[in-house]
C-alpha cells in the first residue's frame, strides 16, 4: 500500500478510536442527565469511566497531530472551515474536563449541581457536533481555489448535518447505555438496559435514513458494506442488550461505531475534502499528503506506539473491571479551611 | 467585521493569551508530577506515614493544576489549524511531526497513567501505584521534549528543505529537528524553570503552614525537598539560560540586541540594567550599563563586539529584505528588553529565596546545640552558627517564601514573551514571516469572537481553580486511613474477599 493510502487508514483507524471511546464517554454524560435518579446514580455513571476518559480523549488529540503531520493541507482546511464548531467543541471539552476532576471538590450544593450540568450539556455538545462535522466533511464543503472554505456558517448546518449531529448523538449515548449496563451494579444496570433498548432503535433507525442519505450521494460498494454491517451491529446489539448480555451488547455497540466511522472514511476515499464547487478543489489523499520521508518516519512511529498504547489502556479497563454501585461511592470528606 | 489591524495582529493575541495562560499550568505539572512521585518513593521505601501524607497532600494540588493545564492544553493543538492555517500548510511536514509524537508517546502515557494513579489507591499494588505516578512524570517531560523541539524549529529551522514545486517547507533530517542545539537548550532550561516553579510552590506553601506551626513534620520535610528543589533547579536555569543565549547569539542576533537595547555594534558591549529608549530616533536616551559583561554574555571574553540593533537591522533587510518584501526586521524593542529582564529577575529572585533558606534552615552540624531541632518542631531560622532571625525577622521569611509561589511563573511566562515576540517579524525564523501564516478564510469578527470566549472562560477557570488550590492548601495534608495503609495485594483489588465485595471506592469523583 502505498504511503498516504495507508495514513488515510490510520487517520481513519485514530478517528474510530476517538469516537469508539469518548463516544461511551459523551454517552455516559448524556445519562447522566437521563437515567441517574439522584446525585449518587449521577457519580455511579461517572465513576465508571472516572479512571478512563482522559486518555480516551487523547485519541482525538491523536487523530488532529496525525492529520497535521500527514496531511497538513487537510489539518489547515479542516480547522480554519470549521471555526465556529469546533470553537463550541473546544469550550465544551475544557469545561467538561474540569467539570470531572473539580465536581467534589467542593461540598455546596450549588457548585456540584452546576458542574453536574456542566458535564450533561458538554457531553451532548460535543456528541452532537462531530457528527455535524463529519456529515459535512462526507457531503461537500465549499472549498474554493484558495483551498479555504468559502462562505458562512449556516451552510454547515443544512439537513444532512443536522441529521448527521443527531445520529452521532443518538448513537453515542446508546453506546454509554450499553457500557453503563456493563459496568454497573444494582437498579441502575437495570434501568441503563431499558434506556439502551430505546435508544439503540432509534440510532437503528437513524442510521439508516443519515447513511443512507451518505450512501447515496457519495457511497461506493465498500461504504455500503460498511453501512450494512453497522445497521445490523445495532441490530445485534439490541438483541444481546434484550437477552441481558451485556459485555456482547457493549461489543457490537462497538462494532456498529466501527462501521460507522469506515463508512464515513469509505464514502470520503480518494478525497480528504471534497469541495462543493467543483472537483478540482477538492483536497485528495495524493495532494494533501505529507513528503514520502515525513509519512515514513511517522509509520514507524505510529507502528510501535499504536500497539503499546492500546495495550496500556486495555490493561487500565482491566485494573478498573468490577462493578460499581451506589454502596461504592463514598461521601467524600471535605477538608475544613483552617480558621485563621 | 474587518478591523484596521493587520490580520496576524488578532490571531497573535489569541495565542499569545491562551499560550501563557495554558503555561502558567504546565511548569508546575512537570514539576509536582516528579516530586509527588519522589515522595511516594520515599513513602514506599521508608514506610513513615509522613511521606505518604505529603504525597496525598502535594499530589492532590498537582491533580488541581493538571486539570486546568490538560484541557487548555487541547485548545493549542487545535489552534494551529484554526487561526494559523496558512502556517501549518507550510510548515505540516516538518512541525507536525513532532506534534504527532507528542500526542502518540507522551500524551496517552500521560492521561492514561494519572486515570490509574488517582482511581488506583485500592486497585493496584504499592509498588504498581507507584510506577503509575513515575510514568505520568515521564509522559509530562517526554511531551515538553517534543513539543519544544517544534518550538526550537521555530527559532531556528534545521533538516529541511523548500519543495520547488509546493514552496512548502519538507523534512528532510527528523534526528537534526529533534536534537538541534536549540531544542537541547531550549529542552534544560524549560526543565529547570519548570522545577524552579514547582520548588518554590512546595517552599511557599510549607512556609505557610510552618509560620502557624501546622502539619509540621510533613512540612518540614516538604520545605526541605523544595528548597533543595529551588536551588539546585536555580542554577540550572541559570547555566541553560547562558548556554541558550550564547546560541541565540548566533541564531537571532536581533533577538539578543533588542533584549539588551544595544543599538549600535559595541566591543567591549556592556550589559544595560536600566533604558528608556527612542525607537525612532534609533538610541536609547537613558542608559546603566555594566561595561563588558554583554560581551562576556555572548562570547565568553569581555572584549569581543556584539552587534546592534540599527546595524543588524541593515544587514537582515539586505539578505532578506526584497525576497519577503519586509523593510524592518527590529522586534517590539521595550517588550523584548523587559521581557528578558523580568525573566532573569524573578527567576534569580526565586534562586535567591531559595539559597536564603537552605541557609537558614541548614542542617545540624552547623549549628549551635541549642538551635537543633527534631522532626516535629518548626526549624528555628539561625543567621549564624548561635544566632537566630528575630521572631519579626523570621515572619517576614516566610512570608516572602510565600510570594516566591508566583515568580517563577512571573519568569516563565516573561521568558516565552520574550523569546517569541523577540524574533519577531517571523514565525520561522528566516523562512516565514509570520503576516504570511495566519488563516485567510477565517474573518476577524470569528477570531473575536473566539478570542472573548477562551478570555471570559480562563478568567473563570483560573479564580474556581486559584480559590480550589487555596482551600486545600490551607486545609494541610489528610488524616491517613485503614484503607491508606493496607493497600491491595492484587492487580484489580481486592475484592475476591467477600467482605470487601461493597467497600466504598477510594477514590471517586
Amino acid at each position: 500500500m502505498e504511503l498516504p493510502h495507508l495514513w488515510f487508514v490510520l487517520i481513519a483507524v485514530l478517528w474510530t478510536g476517538y469516537f469508539f471511546l469518548e463516544g461511551f464517554d459523551f454517552g455516559i454524560g448524556v445519562l447522566t442527565g437521563l437515567l441517574a435518579r439522584d446525585r449518587r446514580e449521577k457519580r455511579v455513571l461517572i465513576n465508571t469511566i472516572g479512571p478512563v476518559w482522559d486518555g480516551n480523549e487523547v485519541w482525538l488529540l491523536s487523530a488532529a497531530g496525525a492529520t497535521f503531520a500527514a496531511f497538513p493541507d487537510w489539518y489547515a482546511t479542516l480547522f480554519s472551515g470549521f471555526y465556529l464548531p469546533l470553537l463550541v467543541i473546544l469550550v465544551c471539552l475544557i469545561v467538561r474536563g474540569v467539570a470531572f476532576e473539580y465536581r467534589a471538590k467542593r461540598p455546596e450544593e450549588r457548585w456540584q449541581r452546576n458542574w453536574e450540568r456542566a458535564i450533561f450539556w458538554t457531553s451532548l455538545g460535543p456528541a452532537f457536533l462531530w457528527g455535524v462535522v463529519f456529515a459535512n466533511l462526507v457531503h461537500g464543503t465549499p472549498i474554493g481555489e484558495s483551498g479555504e472554505i468559502e462562505g458562512s456558517v449556516l451552510e454547515l448546518l443544512g439537513p444532512h448535518a443536522l441529521l448527521g449531529g443527531v445520529l452521532t448523538l443518538v448513537l453515542f449515548t446508546f453506546h454509554g447505555a450499553v457500557f453503563a449496563a456493563l459496568k454497573t451494579v444494582g437498579e441502575i444496570r437495570l434501568r441503563a438496559r431499558r434506556t439502551a433498548g430505546g435508544l439503540g432503535l432509534a440510532a437503528a433507525a437513524l442510521a439508516v435514513v443519515s447513511l443512507g442519505w451518505t450512501q447515496a450521494e457519495r457511497g461506493s460498494t465498500a461504504s455500503a458494506v460498511a453501512m450494512a454491517v453497522s445497521v445490523g451491529a445495532l441490530v445485534a446489539a439490541l438483541i444481546a442488550n434484550g437477552s441481558g448480555r451485556e459485555g456482547w451488547s457493549f461489543g457490537w455497540s462497538g462494532v456498529a461505531i466501527a462501521a460507522f466511522s469506515a463508512m464515513l472514511f469509505l464514502a470520503l476515499f480518494p478525497d480528504v475534502m471534497p469541495s462543493s464547487l467543483g472537483a478540482e478543489w477538492s483536497l485528495t489523499v495524493e495532494g494533501a499528503a505529507s513528503s514520502p520521508y515525513t509519512l515514513r518516519i511517522m509509520t514507524w512511529c505510529a507502528a510501535i506506539a499504536t500497539p503499546v498504547v492500546m495495550l496500556y489502556q486495555g490493561w487500565t479497563y482491566w485494573v478498573f473491571r468490577k462493578r460499581i454501585g451506589v454502596q461504592h461511592i463514598a461521601e467524600p470528606v471535605h477538608p475544613k479551611t483552617t480558621a485563621e | 467585521m474587518d478591523l484596521a489591524l493587520a490580520p496576524e495582529t488578532l490571531a497573535r493575541w489569541q495565542f499569545g493569551i491562551t499560550t501563557v495562560y495554558h503555561f502558567l499550568f504546565v511548569p508546575l505539572t512537570i514539576s509536582l508530577a516528579s516530586l509527588t512521585a519522589g515522595l511516594q518513593t520515599a513513602w514506599v521505601r521508608t514506610g513513615k506515614e509522613k511521606y505518604l501524607r505529603a504525597t496525598k497532600f502535594w499530589g492532590k494540588l498537582f491533580l488541581i493544576n493538571i486539570a486546568l493545564g490538560v484541557v487548555t492544553g487541547i485548545l493549542q493543538e487545535f489552534q494551529f489549524g484554526m487561526n494559523w492555517s496558512d502556517y501549518s500548510r507550510f510548515v505540516g511536514d516538518v512541525f507536525g511531526a513532532p506534534l504527532a509524537f507528542e500526542a502518540l508517546i507522551a500524551f496517552f502515557f500521560e492521561s492514561t497513567f494519572i486515570g490509574l494513579w488517582i482511581f488506583g489507591w485500592d486497585r493496584l499494588p504499592q509498588r504498581i501505584h507507584l510506577a503509575c505516578i513515575w510514568m505520568v512524570a515521564i509522559g509530562t517531560i517526554l511531551s515538553a521534549y517534543f513539543i519544544l523541539a517544534a518550538n526550537s524549529w521555530m527559532q531556528h529551522p534545521v533538516g529541511y528543505r523548500i519543495d520547488e514545486e509546493s514552496g512548502r517547507a519538507e523534512l528532510t533530517d527528523i534526528v537534526a529537528v529533534l536534537t538541534q542545539n536549540t531544542a537541547v537548550a531550549q529542552f534544560f532550561h524549560t526543565i529547570a524553570a519548570a522545577f524552579l516553579a514547582g520548588g518554590a510552590f512546595m517552599v511557599g506553601i510549607a512556609a505557610w503552614h510552618l509560620m502557624r506551626g501546622n502539619h509540621v513534620p510533613v512540612m518540614r520535610s516538604s520545605l526541605r525537598v523544595g528548597l533543595v528543589t529551588l536551588v539546585v533547579s536555580g542554577l540550572l536555569v541559570a547555566a541553560s539560560g547562558d548556554r541558550l543565549g550564547k546560541i541565540m547569539y548566533e541564531q537571532q542576533p536581533m533577538k539578543m540586541a533588542a533584549a539588551e537595547a544595544l543599538w549600535d555594534t559595541e566591543a567591549p558591549a556592556p550589559f544595560s540594567l536600566f533604558a528608556i529608549g527612542d525607537v525612532d530616533k534609533g538610541h536609547n536616551t537613558v542608559a546603566i550599563e555594566l561595561p563588558g559583561i554583554l560581551s562576556f554574555l555572548a562570547h565568553d571574553n569581555f572584549y569581543e563586539a556584539v552587534p546592534g540593533i540599527n546595524d543588524t537591522n541593515e544587514e537582515l533587510k539586505e539578505k532578506y529584505g526584497e525576497k519577503f518584501g519586509i523593510d524592518d526586521f527590529r522586534p517590539n524593542i521595550a517588550v523584548t528588553y523587559w521581557g528578558f529582564r523580568w525573566m532573569i529577575g524573578f527567576g534569580m529572585a526565586s534562586l535567591g529565596v531559595g539559597l536564603l533558606g537552605l541557609w537558614l534552615t541548614r542542617r545540624r552540624f552547623l549549628l549551635a546545640p541549642e538551635l537543633r531541632t527534631g522532626e516535629d518542631e518548626v526549624p528555628r531560622l539561625a543567621l549564624t552558627r548561635g544566632r537566630v532571625l528575630g521572631s519579626r525577622l523570621e515572619r517576614w521569611y516566610w512570608r516572602l517564601a510565600v510570594l516566591t509561589i508566583g515568580f517563577p511563573l512571573i519568569a516563565s511566562s516573561w521568558g516565552w514573551i520574550f523569546t517569541e515576540m523577540g524574533r519577531q517579524p517571523w514565525v520561522v525564523y528566516g523562512v516565514l514571516p509570520t503576516s504570511s501564516a495566519v488563516s485567510p478564510g477565517v474573518s476577524q469578527g470569528e477570531v473575536i469572537t473566539s478570542m472573548a470566549i477562551y478570555t471570559l472562560l480562563y478568567g473563570v477557570l483560573a479564580v474556581v481553580e486559584i480559590k480550589l488550590l487555596l482551600k486545600y492548601a490551607k486545609a494541610g495534608p489528610p488524616e491517613l486511613t485503614e484503607a491508606d495503609l493496607n493497600p491491595p495485594k492484587r492487580i484489580g483489588g481486592d475484592h475476591h474477599d467477600p467482605e470487601q465485595q461493597d467497600r466504598p471506592m477510594a477514590f471517586s469523583y
